[in-house]
């Protein structure tokens, strides 16, 4: 079971100072909380992409290699890589590229995006959405594993004896996790395709997510990579923790009231009820996470939103100094304690070039 | 009001099967039990009383006559917005319906026929009653059959109903009743023996509810149908 952190690099003010930092101070920030993230035992540390303010993140890959230069062990990822608005190609050459540098802790999460605007930027329609994303990964998929390519589709221009380069790390391509919040067709992609799929369920109810899950682990299996116990998932979290759940409560009420996408709306207690936010001690965070297995079954990764809606650098190490400490060290040991054998853990590059020895892929996915 | 009605709001949820597609028998063959047709009313009457939902129960108890005269048993449920505001407004923030809005809207999913009543404010539907069609998924009322109704201070607002709430069922798809109802102040007092033109309007639109509600294929479509990938693919191939 890998434990992480996803960010979506927003630059917010901090509601109880009304400070906000420049972009500067948020990109830096968001390195020293990778560091930091490795350094307290995490295994993940994934990035948002976004091409509007108040976001940062628009070039996960060039992030991520100066990161993977300052760490040793730590998965570099992304939530998400936009697989509508990006051209394939790149997406192949960058995280290719990534991977080499990073010695093959890399893998990446594909998702549409919601940012209508961001389409036409990118001369994309919102509209084929699904249709941008089934065709680009379609094309994605062979340029990593393919050494020439002849390509025609519909969003593209075509490709003609066309090699991606460099080729990837070992000849493996990257673990992709497809990302999705409410769409049954990501679902069915991944399991098509037999990658991970996560669901990113911080802001809606289980109910929602468990049906989308249970849709992609029926799918994965009738694809033939497995049993649906064996199908790859990852799942979102939220947390703020104090030693004392009422002084995590009390510090955590200004950012959540004015944070972006929830602000303003339900109060904490109500959504801390509905979704996985859990404001609280570590134990509380603890006995939340447990539950996720609960309703969604054995998963492979966990990431947890920490440092969003102005939350300032400080809070946030100590957020880490807690998941590391007192949070990840049981978890690792519960989930493990209750895990069945035949459950998989989520696919790492050396885990993939192992496996590529022995076996021959259950189809011909093109 | 003396029908035997349901009532969701921030009362807890007696509707486990609300959103559920049953296999309903619309024969009257003798040995398979009828299940209910499910009548829903909607009422954004924000008084208490108050004559939106006033209105709203009169529809619903006159609709479930019709069904029962001509052998369809059905059941009412009420959602009333006014208890839901806050969630309606949260729902609109988090972009997903909370605990106490899920079981209303699964109602009003899950219904054989709705009745939609709101008050007219400033010429229109009120915006709570705009707020809680705006959270339900724009696809969810397709070909279901809707009586529209309103309330209103003064009987010069009554084409609202046509103006304002009949497109907007329109663009869900939903299929309205020809006749809507408006119940202004003075046709409360008119007709207390049932006879006069509210109580006469109540009766047609809701016979052309009940109706629509007859003839209608039990249940929505069967939700979670996903396309195999490879038609996705397929769809996209170049010509």
């Amino acid at each position: 079971m890998q434990f992480g952190i996803f960010t979506v690099g927003d630059v917010t003010p901090d509601p109880t100072t009304g400070r906000t930092p420049s972009e500067h101070e948020r990109i830096t920030a968001m390195v020293t909380i990778a560091r930091k993230a490795e350094e307290v035992g995490l295994d993940v540390f994934a990035t948002g992409e976004h091409h509007n303010p108040p976001f940062v993140p628009s070039s996960p890959t060039t992030m991520l290699g100066y990161i993977a230069a300052c760490t040793e062990r730590l998965i570099l990822s992304t939530a998400t890589t936009l697989i509508t608005t990006n051209d394939p190609v790149k997406i192949a050459e960058d995280f290719a590229m990534l991977q080499h540098l990073a010695g093959g802790r890399v893998d990446l999460m594909l998702g549409r995006g919601n940012t209508g605007p961001v389409y036409p930027w990118f001369g994309q329609d919102i509209r084929q959405g699904i249709p941008l994303a089934v065709e680009n990964y379609a094309l994605l998929h062979r340029l990593w594993r393919e050494d020439v390519v002849d390509w025609k589709g519909r969003f593209r221009t075509p490709l003609q004896g066309f090699t991606s380069t460099p080729r990837p790390l070992d000849g493996v391509p990257p673990f992709v996790w497809h990302g999705s919040i409410r769409s049954p067709e990501i679902a069915e992609q991944a399991a098509y395709y037999g990658d991970g799929f996560f669901a990113n369920n911080i802001f809606w109810p289980k109910e929602h997510f468990q049906r989308l899950i249970s849709l992609y682990r029926e799918r994965y299996a009738h694809y033939g990579h497995g049993t649906p116990e064996q199908a790859i998932v990852g799942l979102g979290g939220q947390v703020f923790m104090r030693k004392n759940s009422q002084d995590a409560v009390r510090e955590f009420r200004p950012y959540f009231d004015n944070a972006p996408v929830y602000g303003h709306g339900p109060s904490l207690e109500e959504f801390t009820a509905e979704t996985p936010l859990t404001v609280g001690s570590p134990q509380q965070v603890i006995d939340k996470t447990l539950t996720f297995r609960e309703h969604f079954g054995d998963y492979q990764r966990q990431l947890f939103l920490i440092d969003h809606a102005g939350l300032p650098l400080k809070t946030v190490l100590e957020q880490l100094d807690l998941l590391g400490e007192e949070v990840v060290p049981v978890l690792r040991e519960e989930f493990a304690a209750r895990r069945p054998a035949g459950v998989p853990d989520a696919p790492t590059h050396a885990s993939l070039l192992a496996a590529r020895g022995t076996e021959t892929p259950a189809e011909a996915a093109s | 009001m003396s029908e035997r009605s349901e009532q969701h709001g921030a009362a807890g949820d007696s509707s486990g099967e609300a959103g559920r597609t049953g296999e309903r028998s619309a024969s009257s063959g003798g040995e398979g039990r009828i299940d209910p047709l499910r009548v829903v009313a909607v009422s954004a009457g924000l008084g208490t009383p108050s004559s939106t939902r006033l209105l709203a129960d009169r529809l619903a108890a006159a609709t479930r006559e019709h069904l029962t005269e001509g052998g369809r048993p059905a059941e009412v449920t009420v959602v009333e917005l006014r208890d839901l505001a806050t969630d309606i407004a949260g729902a609109m923030v988090t972009g997903f319906p909370g605990a106490r809005l899920r079981p209303a809207i699964e109602a009003v999913t899950g219904a054989d026929g709705l009745i939609a009543v709101t008050p007219i404010f400033s010429a229109s539907y009120s915006g709570l009653f705009k707020s809680f069609f705006d959270v339900i998924d724009n696809t969810a009322l397709a070909g279901r059959p809707v009586l529209i109704a309103a309330t209103g201070g003064t009987a010069r607002h009554s084409l609202a109903l046509e103006h304002a709430l009949r497109p907007l069922f329109t663009y869900l798809r939903a299929i309205t009743v020809p006749t809507a109802v408006y119940a202004a102040p003075e046709d409360w007092s008119s007709g207390g023996d049932g006879t006069g033109d509210l109580a006469a309007r109540i009766g047609r639109a809701a016979g052309e509810l009940a109706a629509l509600m007859g003839d209608r294929p039990s249940g929505p479509p069967p939700e979670g149908a996903v396309v195999p990938f490879a038609e996705q693919l397929a769809a996209l191939r170049p010509e």
